[in-house]
């Protein structure tokens, strides 16, 4: 894709939440690296990680709009993906560790050592490089998914079923990832990192580091979605998600439409876990938990479905809100909110915050006769929620 | 075994208080013997123990059940031996006397293991006698297990008063067994104890016979090595027949779990993610019944789950038409949307009930009629899990004939097949949708009072199962009720069938595994709604 593809698809909705990004994506680094400690618009380094941590939700959540929102297909099971991607960098940042283990072996980390293994399994081969880790944060999910969805959508398993059985999934493998002789650290997962590419994970510069990195997979990440729905291809999609049997009669090849874009969205879900984990230190089993996998899903349908920017957004505000709520008195009720925010969402916001921003603006343009031109500007439909 | 263990308690119970009144006290050989527990010799405890177990007084089983328990205390000053109770009182051994205290300078007994083997097979032939069956049984197998030579005699001596078949069987199985390890046994005898072993045919048996060693003559050798071949196959069948067991039951749980959700979701095509929290509010209703029960009327515990299953129904199913009323009525058609706002549903109700009864697992109790097992040829089956079968069973059959043979039946199945025309036909579908759903979300409730007999009552409780019964739905077919019933054992067959190949782990991913490639196979499960429905 050329620079010009990647561009030509902004609208000024796209072009302002792009702008922010990368404000964002360079200041705050900026500012927590220049301004001297304690100044009032420095930002300390905890808040660096934590919304280090918020941009690689977002990814997270605009992969999962993608296909939900543009192409009708629910994947209850992205988490896994968003986790597998972590495991891969986590996995290059536990050869990093080297000698300055616990147990000082050089080769094998230490929960292996631990478990008396003698030699690294082959599946850990090549992680102590890291162009090879980084091609396998984008080839472990993408190959999971284009096998998944190879068997589902060639046999036409859609809706809720496929909504199911991508559960079943991340549920297969948390368990598998629970075990100790699976070679991933079993429970405690992996953690303990020490360096990346050469460079301490818990210094500033790092993080700071990191956190822009985040902002630009982001930004990247948002373009090719919004290249991709805006294209030709995204308009069968939209086809796809709103008369999948009627598009098949149309002579389009329906599975591969859908294969291609989950493919698509679990590389991103993966970029999304392989940023995650430096920052955040840890990558464990618990990733895989379902509830994740749908937790991210009620981001996407609180910034608005099918809309690329509500999802981002869906992402952060709900994040802050939970970092918000479980750190204080109202700890106790964070699940009561939550859980509130799933059932009301989709009972008063169906198109979510963006959605119902959008149908506003347009209506009251529609108002002024004068501006009556300027929807054409829109290249999207708003979905239409059918499934 | 509990209860075993509690009449050997009872016996010996009953024999401290007859002894505390019947027992004339004389110096004899007796308690000579008793004395030399004294000494802190081995060989002197050896002796003492043969003697005292010989001696037919009816202190012989205290003391040397009080010597294997490490609770005769000897007094190596005044050569005294005493007793201490499990209850902490003490008796003087030799006399019967009750004594105030063990004097500081006693010390318990030692033992080490060639005089624990003593012990083991002296207590057996005392106990061999007992009144009492259960102790019987259980003396007869320990010596069957020991093996020790010098039972021999009380072993035969039993056998010829034993009246009870089961117990003579196993004295005449404690007799081959020892006749087997006899050096002076003749080889027709060894030939028929080997013979009688096979037929036991059990784990021990086999381990019996694997002991015996190469000093026996060739055609006893012969005969052990067929018959341990014919044990390990019988046993490779009945561990066939335990799997098959354990499978149906795992089955039971499943389909008792997934039965009300092939209701909400087979026949109303409403995908409830909160299906487990009415399994959890059901069991947590179990548990505020027996709560109530502990407290006012405890002679009704045993019929507390009869009080708990239409309660924990009524409960749940309440809640399941408030619910539909409140919430899934605005979602019908938006499958997707309904399953995010039932899992956030489910947050809320998890989150309450944390609130209300705590985040921690809460005591359910098995009533008296489910606690226990009984043998089945080598296997052991509890009455909880066959109460579970049976229960699951009668609500698969009461449901079925429901939806069947009732006009709210007729009326759901209407509705489920084209509910513009049963509209028009003048059903209130609304009120069908709030009492289908009703009831699905009662019979999760039920499903959650045979569930906590035999599981955590957790807030997490419903979680565990939510992925399993929907595995179990789908598999079977949606809007199938046989299609879950089959689903439900096939899975839960399957899933035991694996566990010892790969592990209860390993086992279970390949069954989820299997599910997902098997959907790819029959995208709408085994049993398949044929014709025009399956577009709707």
């Amino acid at each position: 894709m050329t620079p010009h593809m990647l561009t030509r698809s902004l609208d000024r909705g796209a072009t302002i939440f792009v702008m922010v990004v990368a404000a964002c994506g360079v200041l705050i680094p900026l500012s927590n690296l220049l301004l001297p400690a304690g100044s009032v618009l420095q930002v300390p380094t905890y808040l660096v990680a934590l919304w280090g941590k918020y941009v690689c939700y977002a990814i997270l959540a605009l992969s999962i709009d993608l296909i939900w929102g543009y192409c009708g297909i629910l994947s209850l099971g992205h988490g896994a993906f968003f986790a597998l991607g972590g495991y891969a960098m986590g996995m290059y940042l536990m050869r990093q560790i080297g000698t300055r283990g616990v147990y000082g072996n050089p080769v094998l980390p230490d929960f292996m050592v631990f478990l008396n293994w003698q030699k690294l399994p082959w599946y850990w081969h090549g992680f102590d490089m890291f162009w090879f880790a980084a091609l396998m944060v984008l080839f472990v999910p993408g190959l999971l998914a284009f096998c998944f969805g190879w068997l589902a959508f060639r046999s036409r398993v859609t809706g809720v079923y496929l909504s199911i059985i991508t559960q079943a999934m991340t549920y297969a493998l948390l368990l598998a990832f629970f075990r100790n002789d699976f070679g991933f650290g079993g429970n405690n997962g992996l953690t303990d990192f020490k360096d990346i590419l050469g460079f301490n994970v818990q210094a500033e510069g790092t993080r700071a580091a990191l956190f822009a990195l985040s902002c630009l997979a982001l930004i990247l990440s948002f373009l090719i979605c919004r290249s991709v729905v805006s294209s030709k291809l995204g308009k069968v999609l939209i086809a796809i998600r709103d008369a999948e049997s009627r598009s098949r009669f149309l002579g389009y090849r329906v599975e591969s439409y859908k294969l291609f874009v989950f493919t698509l969205s679990a590389c991103m879900a993966g970029v999304a876990g392989a940023l995650y984990v430096p920052q955040v230190g840890i990558i464990n089993p618990s990733e895989f938990a379902p509830g994740n996998s749908i937790e991210a899903v009620i981001w996407v349908a609180v910034g608005g479905r099918g809309t690329l920017i509500g999802a981002a957004l869906g992402a952060i505000v709900v994040n802050y809100a939970k970092t918000f709520f479980t750190s204080g008195v109202l700890a106790p009720y964070w699940l009561f909110m939550l859980g509130a925010l799933f059932i009301l969402v989709t009972l008063l916001l169906p198109k979510g915050i963006v959605g119902t921003f959008n149908a506003w603006r347009e209506a009251s343009r529609e108002r002024r006769p004068a501006a009556a031109s300027v929807a054409a500007e829109d290249g999207i439909t708003e979905p239409k929620m059918a499934e | 075994m509990p209860t075993n263990l509690s009449a050997r308690l009872s016996t010996f119970v009953l024999s401290l208080f007859l002894i505390a009144f019947a027992l004339p006290a004389f110096a004899g050989p007796f308690e000579d013997a008793v004395a030399k527990f004294a000494n802190d010799d081995f060989s002197d405890t050896d002796e003492a123990i043969g003697v005292v177990a010989s001696s037919g007084n009816k202190l012989a089983f205290p003391i040397i059940n009080a010597l294997q328990e490490g609770r005769l205390m000897a007094d190596p000053d005044s050569k005294k031996v005493y007793v201490t109770g499990t209850d902490g009182k003490s008796i003087d051994a030799a006399t019967g006397e009750s004594v105030a205290s063990v004097p500081d300078s006693a010390s318990a007994v030692r033992l080490n293991n060639r005089l624990r083997r003593s012990v083991d097979a002296a207590l057996g032939s005392l106990t061999l006698q007992s009144p009492d069956l259960g102790t019987r049984l259980q003396a007869a197998q320990s010596v069957f297990k020991s093996h020790e030579e010098t039972a021999l005699e009380p072993v035969e001596s039993a056998l010829a008063k034993e009246t009870n078949r089961s117990v003579k069987a196993v004295l005449g199985e404690a007799r081959a067994a020892i006749l087997l390890f006899k050096s002076d046994a003749t080889e027709v005898q060894k030939l028929e104890a080997v013979a009688t072993i096979k037929a036991r045919g059990d784990q021990e048996a086999l381990a019996l016979l694997s002991d015996i060693g190469s000093d026996q003559p060739a055609s006893v050798t012969k005969a052990a090595t067929s018959a341990i071949s014919s044990i390990q196959n019988s046993l490779a069948v009945w561990s066939m027949v335990q799997n098959a067991w354990y499978g149906l039951s795992l089955g039971s749980v499943l389909l008792l779990a997934a039965i009300g959700l092939a209701i909400t979701f087979g026949v109303m095509g409403v995908i409830n993610m909160a299906h487990g929290e009415m399994v959890m509010i059901g069991a947590y209703t179990t548990f505020a019944v027996q709560e109530v029960i502990r407290t006012r009327y405890p002679a009704l515990f045993d019929y507390s789950l009869l009080i708990a299953v239409p309660l924990a129904f009524l409960v749940a199913g309440a809640i399941g038409v408030l619910i539909e009323r409140s919430i899934i009525r605005f979602l019908y058609g938006r499958p997707l949307e309904t399953l995010l706002a039932t899992w956030g549903l489910s947050l809320v109700l998890q989150q309450a009930v944390r609130t209300m009864f705590g985040p921690t697992n809460r005591e359910v109790g098995n009533p008296s009629w489910m606690s226990g097992a009984f043998e089945l040829g080598q296997i052991t089956i509890t009455y909880n899990r066959l109460w579970i079968l049976c229960f699951t069973l009668a609500v698969f059959v009461i449901l079925l004939a429901m939806l069947r043979y009732t006009a709210l039946g007729l009326e759901m199945r209407a509705v489920t097949q084209n509910r513009r025309m049963a509209a028009s036909m003048g059903i209130a579908t609304s009120r069908v949708d709030a009492l289908t759903f009703g009831l699905g979300s009662g019979i999760a409730g039920i499903a959650g009072v045979a569930l906590s007999q035999i599981d955590n009552v957790s807030p997490n409780l419903g979680q565990s199962y939510i992925i399993d019964s929907f595995m179990v739905v789908v598999f079977g077919g949606v809007g199938n009720l046989w299609g879950t019933l089959v689903g439900a054992f096939t899975l839960g067959i399957a899933n035991k069938f694996l566990e010892p190949v790969a592990g209860a782990v390993l086992g279970k991913i390949a069954i989820l595994v299997l599910i997902i490639l098997f959907i790819q196979k029959r995208p709408r499960g085994l049993f398949a709604l044929k014709g025009r429905a399956v577009e709707a």
